[in-house]
């Protein structure tokens, strides 16, 4: 009965969903700059879920190639991101975002 | 059995979400990450995209979070954060409805297109079948191991060659200027003397 019910692509796009708003919510919330990488994170990880998804339906490798293309982008960013945080924990420790206002004029 | 798989990993990968999203703590947050990326990649394994699981496994749970658990421990970030302070009146309650709105849009546009007919194009995934001649659905039924990782890779070194070649620029750029930005600016540089 239970072993019946194949889940279908469009379980996995909801999960993936549920996943986007969740690094969405922890953007918004958090203020350490590192916890908010790591909810761009989700939210990557949440697309990538989506192309999986939709290239098992479609039946398309393509999908898949572009999941391929969104890791090596993410690694370049989160390297990057991480070295610019680094550079400003270094001059003001301890800064939340709070703290990185001096464009606000 | 796939219905298991999913719900053993959509729990891994949402557990892992609320962990990362309301854990005080910088190191668990960076834990509870690993706990959804590897959900997300047993849920590749069971959307037949073997080998992109290897790479999350081993460039994501890997590299990425051993990167975020080094800069939290070499700073010395890691104390915890009071969550129950709320710098902004409203932030939450905003973001909860942004978050809810975000969530019950996509989820209803999913649910309710889920019987529109998309065109199928493409070669396959080329996981059952040899020579790419069959889909996923397989009507040749002897098994490649490596069937996703030649799918790929001809869809990879044919028809994205030249994006394929602008990532390796992409990620020299990215090391280059990670370690100009990380480095101790020496003196000379304020005094405008060395270059």
């Amino acid at each position: 009965m239970l072993a019946d019910i194949v889940p279908t692509t469009t379980w996995y796009l909801v999960l993936a969903a549920v996943l986007f708003s969740i690094g969405v919510v922890g953007v918004l919330v958090r203020r350490n700059p590192l916890v908010l990488f790591m909810c761009i994170e989700l939210m990557l990880n949440a697309v990538n879920l989506t192309f999986v998804a939709m290239a098992r339906k479609l039946g398309d490798i393509g999908g898949q190639t572009t999941v391929f293309f969104v890791m090596v982008v993410a690694a370049a960013e989160v390297v990057v991101g991480l070295g610019i945080i680094v550079s400003i924990l270094r001059r003001k420790p301890n800064a939340t975002t709070d703290d990185l206002a001096e464009l606000k004029g | 059995m796939e219905l298991f798989v999913f719900v053993v990993a959509g729990a891994m990968v949402l557990g892992g979400g609320i962990g990362v999203v309301a854990s005080k703590h910088p190191v668990h947050a960076a834990l509870s990450l690993i706990a959804t990326l590897f959900g997300v990649a047993v849920l590749f394994v069971a959307q037949q995209a073997n080998f992109l699981a290897a790479v999350q496994v081993i460039v994501y749970a890997g590299a990425i979070v051993v990167l975020f658990l080094f800069v939290i421990m070499l700073l010395g970030v890691d104390n915890a954060e009071n969550l129950r302070i709320e710098p902004f009146r409203l932030q939450r309650p905003v973001a909860a409805f942004v978050g809810m709105g975000i969530m019950g849009l996509l989820s209803a546009a999913v649910i309710v297109s889920r019987n529109a007919h998309l065109a199928t194009r493409g070669r396959g995934l080329v996981v059952n079948g040899a020579n790419g001649a069959n889909d996923i659905n397989g009507a040749n039924d002897t098994p490649i191991h490596d069937g996703n990782i030649k799918a790929l890779a001809r869809d990879l070194f044919s028809g994205h060659v030249l994006a394929f070649e602008l990532t390796s620029v992409l990620l020299v750029i990215a090391v280059v200027g990670t370690v100009m930005l990380a480095r101790k600016p020496r003196k000379a540089d304020f005094e405008g003397g060395a270059s």
